[in-house]
């Protein structure tokens, strides 16, 4: 099944031309150029990963990240950068970023991440799910 | 560090930090579309050696797409050039349009992060200003750092500026009336003294001017 992608950024050139690459490589991409709008779609889930700049009008992709992982924290986010510093780098990590690559980014690098994303998020529904079954059992009087 | 540069030397070398890293930003920007452009052609060429036609018209728009980036750099370096270059001389006759499109093209990146709109007004006439162009242009920078915060997201910072009797003026407006920061700063106001300028703030009107006189240094040609 294709991995299912959130692909965030202000530039609309670029998020055009990735998205079209990345659908090349059957990935399912859904984009937008707006870090509010990402967090309604992110709300509705079903993605695999998120793809998003750091810096973007309105709200910066740090602020957009520490939103999202509020309302899920299981979102598996990989955050794209003009200039990585490692200040920022470490920042995001701390905010629970799964990953943070620089711009100009290698795609097979990127498309390897979202590949790891998806194997962790079903990593984590799977212990969800184990959590839930355990919590079923014990508290009933079976 | 501080200490040793002063106030103005310190206020500076941070006005210019700041603005380079804007640009290398913006250019980072550009260097993603290209480098995307450039896989997207690798994929093209990939799919055509499997025997997928090539599309002309799509090759075409990939051709477009480049030149589009190619000009939007060659825009963002002439202006840094420029920028570069406003520390080569302390005090020069300059043209204040053109000083001001420096400083505006600067700050359309900042404008674009907060969601505001900048109009450059033509000058009717040219205004040549001796003055000491780096300092005028971070006072300049000051004025409309200040005048997108208070115009707010969706507003428009329209920028004029005119010959006076003893002077030049510049004014910024659409300034909304969003709390204000204390402005200008004891910094600012050191900076607008070494020009031999002053601001006024009408609060009222949603304007700020920045006044250029003609005593030296930084007074009109």
């Amino acid at each position: 099944m294709a991995e299912k992608v959130l692909l965030v950024d202000d530039e609309k050139d670029f998020l055009e031309l990735m998205a079209e690459r990345m659908r090349a490589r059957d990935l399912e991409v859904t984009t937008t150029d707006s870090a509010t709008e990402a967090l309604k779609l992110a709300e509705k889930g079903g993605f695999d990963a998120i793809v998003m700049d750091l810096m973007m009008p309105e709200m910066d992709g740090l602020e957009a990240l520490k939103r999202l992982k509020e309302k899920n924290p299981d979102l598996q986010i990989i955050l794209l950068t003009g200039y990585a510093t490692v200040e920022k780098g470490i920042q995001a990590m701390k905010l629970g970023a799964m990953d943070f690559m620089e711009k100009p980014a290698d795609l097979k690098l990127l498309a390897e991440k979202i590949k790891k994303a998806k194997a962790r998020k079903m990593i984590l529904v799977e212990k969800h799910n184990e959590e839930r079954i355990k919590k079923i059992l014990t508290s009933k009087s079976w | 560090m501080a200490d040793k540069l002063g106030p103005l030397g310190w206020m500076g070398v941070q006005f210019f930090g700041r603005m380079s890293a804007s640009i290398s930003h913006e250019i980072k920007n550009v260097l993603a579309i290209i480098n995307e452009n450039a896989g997207l052609l690798e994929d093209l060429a990939l799919m055509a050696g499997k025997g997928v036609p090539l599309d002309p018209e799509r090759l075409e728009r990939v051709a477009r797409g480049l030149m589009k980036q190619v000009q939007r750099a060659d825009v963002i370096v002439k202006n840094m050039n420029k920028f570069a270059h406003s520390v080569d001389d302390f005090e020069k006759s300059v043209d204040l349009q053109d000083l001001l499109s420096v400083v505006v093209r600067l700050a359309l990146r900042f404008a674009d992060m907060r969601r505001v709109t900048l109009n450059l007004l033509p000058a009717s006439a040219p205004v040549a200003v001796t003055t000491r162009p780096f300092l005028l242009e971070n006072l300049l920078w000051c004025c409309l750092d200040f005048a997108m915060d208070q115009a707010g997201s969706g507003g428009t910072v329209t920028i004029g500026m005119e010959k006076t009797v003893d002077g030049a003026r510049v004014t910024f407006s659409g300034l909304g009336d969003a709390e204000a920061r204390t402005f200008p700063s004891q910094e600012e106001r050191l900076l607008a003294e070494a020009l031999a300028a002053r601001t006024e703030l009408d609060v009222e009107g949603g304007r700020l001017r920045l006044i250029l006189s003609e005593a030296n240094p930084g007074g009109t040609a």
